[in-house]
């Protein structure tokens, strides 16, 4: 008998033996073990929640697996990418449209999840433009984004985008004030009487997820940080962190850090609608751009509106209030129940919890302290639950585990602090790598949070990965929290600067993932339904190609007859109808992008020939056997050429060929 | 003598593991394999898939001639001629003599499968080199196409 074969027999014996438990008896004592096996997702099997993970300044959403921390998907949504043709080809480009002219960039910071009765539904993802404000709604069953809408008299668009529990509004506030209206050539020490902030309140329709401004609320010159809506007895309220209650237009990090205590502003919303409905508000002019894309025609579509109806809640004693809250919070978040709004002081060493029946008393007693810009303001311990005492330096954001418990991002103290609502007492920490921002916990801003893992967003990476140079990516980490203490199982990076991020169970989304587009539903108004329909075209200096892709050919891919000065549309429609068989399209000197046609999908990439001669096309995605073959020339000659235009497929030259072939 | 004690210890193997390890993912070439090699002859000749038995009327349905034509230029055109000559995929012509009609529906509605594990479809990718893609035909789209296949050979 073959030794080899005894000795590999006995191996697999022994290792069967092994195996026969299943599980590691001492799994307490073996804690990488542990993390490995609850984060390990086998080759072929599916995460049990996305993540939808805002990209910061590359204007970006990235789409990750927990507990894998698997990148699953990139979605352009504020900035162009040249990866699959986002704001490179005619049909998306009209999506980067706003007042300022075509924007290819922005901060992308904050991301919600649409809900219905304060649960997660799963239909569409709100994004929110920090630098050129703008609101970006995503569909979720293509995990492209849909709609852009900018937010005109805004400035630093960070309180965004917030929702109310059933999706009534998604709200944009300001964090830069600016001069509103006809005159704003002001000087900018005159802030305190000219700079003002707005709160926009955009209204979503129930069924196509459309978005309009319904209102904008004109507020005082404070810095709108964060803001989170109520739930349940709540549910009419909305809650926003204020900042620079000083009103100072310069070195903020001292002028704005001065007063003791800045505001939570709680803010009626269900007031100011009825206020609106009863025509109280005020159309004023003002432009903002409105995009939308139309999956039926695969096109987007850009309009420029004139005005917003606005209110000043000055006018109205019971739309909103201040409440004192130490010192410069950031983060303002609501518990599941409802009833506790958090306030993180950034500066303060405590977390104040308000509590709305509280809050609610407080204003029916009148037991107000001042009044700040024609506002009320509460008197602090009227409206206060309490405070978590000594929970660690510099909390910034708060998330909820639904069952009675609240983590707290530490951004000084770099840890997650886990403390219960009611007891106000600190129950566990635990260190991060390093300065956590944003932290996240699946349905941890709904009515039902899904608590299986935290994800704390760190800003500082320095050591935790192989060194890349000066730049590193950033860092995430995902925590188990199923049990009374947070365990670290794994560092994942990140692209972009992540700040916000929402989680959620796979199956609520993958369940209606669309995997192709249908091509007889294909409304482009340059589709070519199947390869007979090609042809190239011109019209003055314009020349139009409808060409088709499948594997492996483009059709037509011999073209000739374009001149020098000529503009040339390639409308490229993907004649596949499977999941997954996209094909690519670049022509050789383009100075954009390629083209990424989904099956079923026409696109559309403009190309001004810049010399006379061939210039080769192909398809950049490899798609078949024969992807090297799905290639074409087009011939450009000179402006007073008498080459007519002419497409064709398939026609080889009968001349005699360069190097011989095998003969047929 | 070795075969049995191999035998042995994987059976010992999968007993230990108990089950989850073992399943294996339909489209896999493992599981294609081992029912292809089970299949008989007649299976290849229909192919794969929900139709096991078609009945074709001796006359041809115009109308869905038709249709079947459409769905072609949309779908079909790019790879298929219609008389004998080879594009990407072979010529039409003759294909309803060449294959029984529940191959060409089973073929053209359960494509990838058939091209993993249906001999006949097995031989022409060796030919071909290039897996027909599957287009998402409805059983209609399927049958109007075969129409469109039988007086495409009346011709």
């Amino acid at each position: 008998m073959n030794y080899y074969l005894k000795a590999a027999c006995n191996l697999l014996f022994a290792t069967a033996i092994l195996l026969s438990s299943c599980k590691p008896k001492n799994a307490g004592s073996m804690v990488s073990g542990d993390a490995a096996q609850k984060t390990y997702v086998p080759p072929g099997k599916y995460d049990e929640f996305y993540d939808f993970v805002s990209g910061g300044f590359n204007g970006q959403v990235s789409v990750y697996g927990l507990p894998s921390g698997r990148l699953l998907r990139l979605i352009p949504v504020f900035s162009v990418d040249p990866q699959d043709g986002y704001g490179y080809s005619e049909e998306t480009k009209p999506m980067l449209n706003t007042t300022h002219g075509f924007v290819p960039w922005d901060d992308q910071h904050h991301l919600e999840l649409s809900q219905t009765n304060g649960e997660i539904d799963g239909r569409w993802l709100f994004a929110n433009a920090n630098n050129t404000p703008r609101i970006a709604r995503i569909d979720l069953k293509t995990f492209t984004t849909a709609e852009i809408i900018e937010i005109p008299n805004s400035a630093g668009n960070h309180s965004s985008p917030f929702i109310t529990e059933n999706t009534e509004y998604v709200i944009a506030g300001t964090r830069f004030s600016v001069p509103l209206g006809d005159s704003q050539d002001v000087s900018i020490d005159s802030y305190k009487k000219n700079f003002k902030g707005t709160i926009s309140f955009l209204n979503v329709d129930k069924s196509s997820g459309n978005m309009s401004i319904a209102f904008q609320l004109l507020m005082p010159g404070v810095n709108f940080d964060l803001s989170h809506g109520g739930k349940g007895p709540s549910h009419d309220w909305f809650f926003f962190s204020c900042y620079n209650t000083e009103l100072a237009h310069t070195l903020l990090e001292v002028n704005a850090s001065q007063n003791d205590k800045d505001f939570i502003l709680a803010l009626n919303w269900k007031k100011a609608e009825e206020y609106i409905k009863a025509g109280k508000g005020t159309k004023n002019s003002c432009k903002y751009a409105h995009n939308i894309y139309d999956e039926a025609t695969h096109s987007s579509h850009s309009e420029i509106l004139n005005d917003v109806l606005q209110l000043d809640p000055t006018q109205f004693k019971d739309v909103c209030y201040f409440i004192p809250c130490p010192k410069s919070p950031h983060g303002c978040d609501v518990d599941p129940t409802g009833e506790y709004i958090v306030g993180s002081g950034k500066l303060a060493a405590l977390i104040p919890v308000f509590s709305f029946t509280k809050m609610i008393n407080a204003i029916k007693n009148k037991e107000f302290d001042s009044s700040y810009a024609g506002i009320p303001v509460i008197k602090y311990e009227a409206a206060l639950y309490g405070e978590v005492k000594k929970p660690g330096l510099g909390p910034l954001h708060t998330e909820f585990d639904g069952k009675g418990n609240a983590y707290t991002s530490m951004f000084l103290s770099s840890e997650l602090v886990k403390w219960n609502i009611k007891s106000l007492q600190v129950l566990d920490r635990a260190p991060t790598y390093y300065s956590t921002g944003h932290l996240s916990i699946p349905g941890g801003d709904t009515r039902k949070p899904n608590a299986k893992y935290v994800i704390a967003y760190n800003k500082i990476t320095k050591d935790r990965y192989l060194p890349t140079g000066p730049e590193l990516a950033q860092s995430a980490q995902i925590f188990d929290i199923t049990g009374d203490k947070m365990k670290l199982i794994l560092d994942f990076p990140t692209i972009g600067e992540p700040h916000y991020a929402q989680a959620v169970e796979a199956s609520l989304i993958s369940k209606n993932s669309v995997k192709f587009y249908k091509i007889e539903e294909n409304k482009n108004p340059y589709v070519s339904m199947g390869e007979k329909a090609t042809k190239v075209t011109r019209n003055g200096k314009r020349v139009d190609v409808y060409a088709t892709t499948i594997r492996s050919h483009i059709s037509p891919d011999n073209i000739e007859g374009v001149k020098f000065g000529d503009t040339v549309y390639w409308h490229v429609t993907n004649l596949e109808q499977d999941w997954d068989v996209p094909h690519g399209f670049a022509v050789k000197g383009a100075n954009t992008a390629e083209l990424i046609v989904m099956p079923g999908e026409t696109c559309t990439l403009k190309w001004v020939p810049d010399k006379i001669g061939i210039f080769p096309f192909y398809c950049t995605d490899f798609c078949s056997a024969l992807h090297q073959e799905m290639q074409g020339y087009i011939r450009v000659s000179a402006p007073n050429s008498n080459v007519p235009i002419s497409f064709s497929l398939g026609k080889n030259s009968t001349d005699i060929p360069a190097t011989p072939g095998p003969s047929k | 003598m070795k075969k049995y004690l191999i035998l042995g210890c994987i059976i010992i193997f999968l007993w230990a593991c108990g089950g989850g390890v073992r399943s294996v993912p339909d489209n896999s070439v493992a599981s294609s394999s081992a029912n292809a090699a089970s299949n008989t002859e007649a299976d290849d000749a229909k192919g794969i898939g929900k139709f096991t038995h078609v009945d074709l009327p001796v006359t041809i349905d115009k109308s869905m001639v038709m249709a079947g034509q459409k769905t072609y230029d949309l779908k079909c055109a790019a790879c298929h001629h219609l008389d004998g000559t080879k594009l990407v995929g072979p010529g039409w012509h003759g294909v309803t003599q060449r294959r029984k009609p529940e191959w060409i529906l089973n073929f053209v509605t359960n494509t990838d499968e058939n091209l993993d594990k249906n001999a006949q479809a097995m031989s022409l990718l060796e030919e071909c080199m290039v897996r027909m893609p599957n287009q998402s035909l409805s059983d209609d789209d399927a049958r109007q196409i075969l129409e469109f296949m039988r007086n495409n050979d009346t011709k």
